[in-house]
């Protein structure tokens, strides 16, 4: 999958920022909480994120799920960090975003953390990308992104054993119908059944469970 | 990079046969792409045995967005990557977030961009400009340029027009089409960016007016009935390269011979893909939903040039509209990376300095190229630069020399105000 961290010094629109420009203050001399944004269309997965940050002790957090409008809804919220999914393609809408409001404001995009090889692999692994406002403490952003992160593949891990699960049942189902199938028509035992589905797996260099499909179709044709 | 070998077995105008012949050492090259039909070269080295002959797997890798494609080539998920031409000369200036230096020995081609503008604008600018469909592109801008003008003595919202990233040939050109006819695109009317597939959406939704986007997209538009093409690429200036191959220049450095077999590779799978008589095997590589997932007959219309403008039924034809070989379309001219440097400081990307010129200059390496294919059946121009828009020619009519950038610049009169402010 694709995957990517970014971290980015840059304000938004150029409605954003005159309040930007204050905000900035205030947030390197601590007196506002950090504001996050979460572009994320998928509900589970942006829950699961601001979850994460409550538990960091970060209350203000957006969530952004459609690509409506988000360009003013994103210097509404005026983030100090911006969170997004590498596999959303918003992403060059953002891109457009800071150039934009680069002619407004002060330039400078960049890798705050490019030297630490491990977090931007572990991201991009992940799929995070996130961007960052200027005039935040690295530390604090390395927690952010690490959690993150940790979220992200702790939600990937969560999608795939359930993906997993819900085959492995599928396929149990399968077979035990194909099993009833052979032993109603060939009046064999369960075991009897199981066998020759296994054996003819075998011979046939494929799946128990791909056999046990063609048993299950082949008698839904002779059925009608 | 060191100078090496390049294998020349085989090479030339044979086609290679599509089974395996060769079980020699495999070189593995992860490609990153957007699913456009501007790829096409790509997809033909993978699928036509050109890469296989030259001892290259490549691992053809889709993705969403151009940001990505940008960055998986800069944390090495990618050695090399199918991109916006103007991506390697945005990266050399550092510009854009995570600006990593990436460069193009080899163009992937010409072509296949359009603008397209709502139903309802284009019957907007019929009915003010009395246009019966048979216009031209600029005569098309010129009677846009009415309609801002009339929206705007009544009082009504700025129209908003899309295009895919901020450093693509979309965006510059757009902006071309529209100063052409003197309007400003960024003081009389939204630029916005909306990915490529969402394009037709957005303008179902109404929440765009037109955009400029590659093939597929304005075809289908206007086959979907909502969308009515008003230029194409060829109109605004034949010559523009569209996509390049990205190269990450680490991967180069370690990887020296492969990028030589790559490029002899790409080289050959270009000159089938311009052959008449291969497309229709092209477009059935391509409607896979590994690459572009559309129907084959679609591509095909699309290669053929015969363009469907209007949900009318009107068809035009495009000579050129896409190409992928000819006319030394693969040739890295460091001419059109300077062209397209003086887009960017027209619109205020940047400043225009010494120093951005020889960082432009890294961006395409024509040098490579002539290396690499020095004696082999492709001809290679005699010279790295030259003055654009003489053969063929701008929609303005201006023509473009690289020594002279800054007066370049300042002949426009629609230009971003900032240029005027920088480095003066």
């Amino acid at each position: 999958m694709a995957r990517n961290l970014l971290l980015h010094a840059e304000p938004w629109t150029s409605s954003a920022v005159r309040a930007f420009k204050t905000l900035s203050k205030d947030s390197q001399s601590g007196q506002r909480p950090l504001r996050v944004a979460i572009i994320e269309e998928n509900g589970i997965r942006a829950a699961i994120l601001v979850d994460g940050l409550r538990e960091a002790g970060i209350l203000d957090v957006e969530v952004i799920e459609t690509m409506t409008n988000m360009l003013r809804r994103l210097s509404t919220i005026d983030p100090d960090v911006i969170i997004i999914g590498i596999e959303n393609p918003s992403r060059d809408v953002l891109e457009q975003m800071f150039q934009v409001s680069k002619l407004v404001s002060r330039p400078v995009a960049m890798f705050v953390d490019r030297s630490d090889g491990s977090m931007i692999q572990a991201a991009v692994e992940a799929g995070v990308s996130a961007y960052v406002v200027d005039g935040l403490r690295k530390e604090r952003v390395k927690a952010i992104v690490d959690m993150a992160v940790s979220r992200f593949n702790a939600f990937d891990r969560l999608q795939r054993e359930l993906l997993e699960a819900r085959s492995e049942l599928a396929s149990r189902k399968i077979v035990e119908r194909a099993k009833g199938i052979l032993m109603r028509t060939r009046r064999l035992s369960e075991e009897e059944a199981y066998a020759l589905l296994r054996q003819t797996a075998m011979n046939e260099k494929r799946k128990l469970v791909d056999i046990a499909q063609s048993v299950v179709t082949a008698a839904s044709l002779l059925e009608k | 990079m060191s100078g090496d070998p390049v294998s020349r077995a085989g090479s030339a105008d044979d086609t290679p046969s599509t089974t395996k012949r060769r079980r020699a050492p495999e070189r593995l090259v992860r490609v990153g792409f957007i699913p456009l039909v501007d790829m096409a070269v790509l997809v033909a080295a993978a699928e036509q045995g050109f890469a296989e002959r030259e001892g290259i797997r490549l691992l053809l890798m889709k993705d969403v967005s151009w940001s990505n494609i940008r960055d998986r080539l800069a944390f090495r998920q990618f050695d090399v990557a199918h991109m916006l031409s103007p991506m390697p000369v945005a990266s050399q200036l550092h510009l854009g977030s995570n600006p990593y230096p990436c460069f193009t020995p080899f163009a992937l081609g010409r072509g296949g961009n359009a603008i397209t503008l709502s139903l309802e604008l284009y019957r907007d600018m019929q009915a003010l400009a009395g246009l019966d469909g048979s216009e031209g592109a600029l005569a098309n801008a010129l009677a846009l340029k009415q309609v801002v003008e009339h929206r705007r003595q009544a009082g009504k919202k700025p129209l908003v027009f899309a295009m895919t990233y901020p450093f693509s040939s979309h965006n510059y050109e757009f902006r071309f089409w529209l100063a052409a006819a003197g309007i400003n695109p960024d003081t009389d009317v939204t630029m916005t960016v909306v990915p490529p597939p969402l394009t037709v959406d957005a303008m179902t939704a109404r929440a765009i007016d037109g955009f400029c986007v590659n093939a597929p997209w304005n075809i289908i538009a206007v086959e979907k009935g909502i969308g009515r093409m008003v230029a194409t690429k060829a109109d605004i200036w034949p010559s523009a390269p569209e996509k390049v191959l990205g190269v990450s220049p680490e991967w180069a450095d370690e990887n020296p011979e492969t990028l030589s077999r790559l490029v002899v590779a790409l080289d050959a799978a270009a000159r089938w893909c311009d052959a008449r008589e291969n497309h229709t095997a092209l477009a059935d590589m391509m409607a896979a939903p590994a690459y572009l997932g559309v129907p084959s007959d679609l591509i095909l219309q699309l290669f053929s040039g015969q363009l469907t403008v209007d949900p009318d039924g009107r068809v035009r034809h495009v000579e050129n509209y896409l190409r992928f070989s000819g006319q030394s379309a693969n040739f890295p001219w460091i001419s059109q990376a300077l062209w397209i440097y003086s887009q960017m400081v027209r619109w205020g990307q940047v400043a225009y300095s010494e120093a951005g010129l020889a960082q432009v200059k890294a961006a395409y390496r024509p040098d490579l190229y002539r290396r690499i294919l020095a004696g082999s059946g492709t001809s290679v121009p005699l010279h790295d630069s030259k003055v654009e828009g003489l053969d063929e020619t701008f929609i303005d009519g201006r023509s473009f020399s690289p020594d002279d950038i800054q007066d370049y610049v300042d002949g426009f009169s629609i230009r971003a105000a900032a240029n005027a402010a920088v480095d003066e």
